[in-house]
């Protein structure tokens, strides 16, 4: 009889995920080929990031935003308004650059969205920036000082009634409900219903319908295009995401400025406010993950990075709940796929804490040797092929870059080639050289 | 008693050094031997950054510090005092790029370091910084930029201060998230710097200093 899945141990249900993974219910291949080569890619990146044995050659991984859809001149703007165009060249760029995983078109969003809700944590193409740039964060301080006792008291009253009414502006009336959790027995029903009744709720409430109609629109359209996808051949290697507790913080909350001066005056609550996000940020990883039926939680690290804290800090503030994340993530099964902006050079020895296997790195400007040396006898690593040399370098040059990385980082597998950041924008013929030599070159024999 | 200030402020004792000042005052210490004294102590602040004692939230919150220690000075100082200057630099991010915490970061360093600096903000067209520099005459530029489309407008900038008959002595300096020297050398700029602290040493370099 089947265990049940509280009985099982992480590892089982980590088999069990990617079970789930490779045998895509649901999608229907194009041909036996596309079927082989869906399983090939799923095999491979299951043999890379578990380190468990050599896989047949480096997965092929060029992580992207815009670049997919630039490539083909189509802008930004285009991207988030017309998604019929966002979905068939990123289709196209399947088709014609063959990596071995795709890049989902949902990271783009819906500018309509944006727009019906008023959203003011982002300026995005032709909304506050040009048509064709992509989305940009607005840093502020969306969450105040003063607010960290409520944030710690009950995070999810603070995002409905503090933080979402101060980042979407149609959705500031929210302020004025009463909390959720007032709701008990049938004394209660009437009078927590009055809120609702305020002409500038009912109006937020109509802008969340009407922005729920729109994603709906947007949701198949990138449904399908996944489905296709998949019945193409390529697998998707992210499944759900989270973020570093302390992220949460210094993006989405406190801003930047924000968290560095709460790191002097108030310490304390920065950690209790992250001891309340750490199982918030778990809890997502895994659920959707889950949903996606993919093992793999795409985390984006940002203010840890090389000089953004002090060893101290970083020790004190950043990684013991990073690490509690992980390891949170990795003992329901998944696999936290750590996308780590900047460098992290000074961080790698606390890297080393991790269990064999249990998540993988795609660094950015990380010295890939030394990242190599001190962990990648147990943990995956990948990424480090440079923006500015796809951009503006030749293929030549980026041929030479890959091979260097194949034959330092990717010595003996546990190793996936990427790009060290999310590109906005594309090359046709150093994009080819990088996925093209790979293919021939990263061949384990 | 002097220097008591300095050392308050370079260990980041906010609470302490805004009490220090507060007393000082009123025992009729000169505010402008005060502020002397805050200027002294960001320095600090500077050389341990450079010598990577310190981070960027030290300087972030040195930079708090300093706000709560001038606003408190404020009404005691008499107008349009100038202290001496290495040298003017011109700074902005480059156009369609609206991320300012890596520039500031440079502003706030090239500043303690004693070069005045003419920040122009995020979003910055061509035009601007050509205007700025016939403004000033400022002999060195620096150009940020965390996105890849920088990488075109800080091309775009080089290439305006170029045709405006501006780029023979003068020196650019680029910096932020992607940038390395394979995009300096594709923007046709002097020098880029990966942190604050070497685009000092760059300016210095360049226009001279301590």
């Amino acid at each position: 009889m089947e265990k049940k899945w509280e009985e099982m141990s992480a590892e089982e249900k980590r088999e069990a995920r990617f079970a789930t993974w490779y045998a895509a219910e649901g999608v229907e291949f194009q041909s036996p080929e596309a079927e082989a080569m869906y399983k090939a890619s799923v095999t491979r990146f299951k043999d890379t990031v578990l380190m468990e044995k050599t896989p047949d050659r480096v997965p092929i991984f060029p992580i992207g935003t815009f670049m997919q859809t630039d490539l083909y001149g189509v802008t930004p703007y285009e991207c988030m308004y017309d998604y019929d165009k966002l979905v068939s060249t990123n289709k196209q760029f399947l088709l014609d650059y063959k990596p071995d995983y795709y890049g989902s078109p949902a990271f783009i969003g819906s500018g309509k969205i944006l727009e019906i809700l008023e959203f003011q944590q982002y300026r995005w193409p032709g909304h506050g920036v040009s048509k064709n740039s992509g989305y940009q964060c607005v840093e502020g301080e969306y969450m105040k000082a003063e607010d960290y006792p409520s944030l710690i008291d009950d995070p999810s009253d603070f995002w409905l009634r503090t933080w979402i009414p101060r980042v979407f502006g149609t959705l500031a009336p929210l302020a004025n409900l009463a909390p959720l959790t007032w709701l008990w027995e049938i004394v209660a029903v009437s009078g927590l219903t009055v809120p609702y009744g305020i002409p500038d709720v009912q109006n937020a409430l109509k802008a969340l319908l009407e922005a729920g109609n729109e994603a709906m629109v947007w949701f198949q359209k990138i449904q399908a295009f996944e489905m296709e996808a998949k019945g193409m051949g390529f697998p998707t290697a992210m499944g759900g995401a989270a973020k570093a507790p302390y992220d949460i913080l210094a993006d989405t909350l406190r801003g930047t400025r924000g968290i560095m001066t709460d790191l002097y005056r108030r310490p304390e609550m920065v950690s209790k406010a992250m001891e309340r996000i750490t199982p918030l940020q778990i809890k997502q990883g895994v659920g959707m993950a889950t949903m996606a039926g993919n093992p793999m939680v795409f985390m984006p690290l940002h203010k840890g990075a090389d000089g953004f804290l002090s060893d101290e800090q970083f020790r004190t503030f950043y990684w013991p709940p990073l690490k509690d994340v992980i390891l949170g993530i990795a003992s329901e099964g998944c696999v936290p796929f750590l996308f780590c902006e900047g460098s992290f050079n000074t961080r790698l020895k606390y890297l080393e804490e991790l269990p064999r296997g249990s998540c993988f790195w795609i660094f950015d400007r990380t010295d890939m040797a030394k990242a190599k040396e001190l962990i990648g006898d147990k943990i995956c690593i990948g990424g480090n092929v440079p923006a500015g040399l796809l951009l503006t370098g030749t293929p030549e040059q980026v041929k030479a870059y890959c091979k260097e990385l194949i034959d330092v980082a990717g010595k003996g597998g546990g190793f996936i080639m990427a790009t060290g950041t999310g590109m906005d924008e594309g090359k046709p013929d150093t994009l080819h050289a990088m996925i093209d030599f790979t293919r021939e070159y990263g061949v384990y024999r | 008693m002097a220097g008591e200030l300095v050392k308050l402020l370079s260990e980041l004792k906010e609470q302490e050094a805004l009490n220090f000042v507060e007393k000082a005052l009123a025992e009729g210490v000169d505010p402008m031997e005060l502020l002397g004294d805050a200027r002294d102590g960001m320095n600090i602040v500077g050389q341990k950054f450079a010598t990577e004692e310190y981070f960027i939230p030290d300087l972030v919150f040195s930079g708090e510090v300093l706000k709560g220690i001038v606003k408190i000075l404020e009404p005691h100082l008499k107008k349009d005092e100038k202290t001496e200057r290495l040298g003017k630099v011109v700074i902005g991010t480059a156009a369609g790029d609206i991320h300012d915490i890596g520039k500031d970061l440079v502003v706030f360093m090239l500043d303690v370091n004693g070069f005045e600096v003419h920040d122009l903000g995020i979003d910055v067209p061509a035009q601007k910084f050509v205007d700025t520099i016939k403004e000033t005459g400022s002999k060195v530029v620096g150009l940020s930029g965390f996105l890849t489309l920088a990488f075109q407008s800080m091309k775009d900038t080089v290439d305006a201060i170029t045709e405006a008959g501006l780029r023979d002595d003068l020196k650019i300096m680029i910096g932020g998230g992607q940038i390395d020297e394979q995009v300096r050398s594709y923007t046709g700029a002097d020098a880029y710097g990966k942190d604050a602290m070497e685009a000092v040493k760059l300016a210095k370099g360049w226009i001279g200093g301590r």
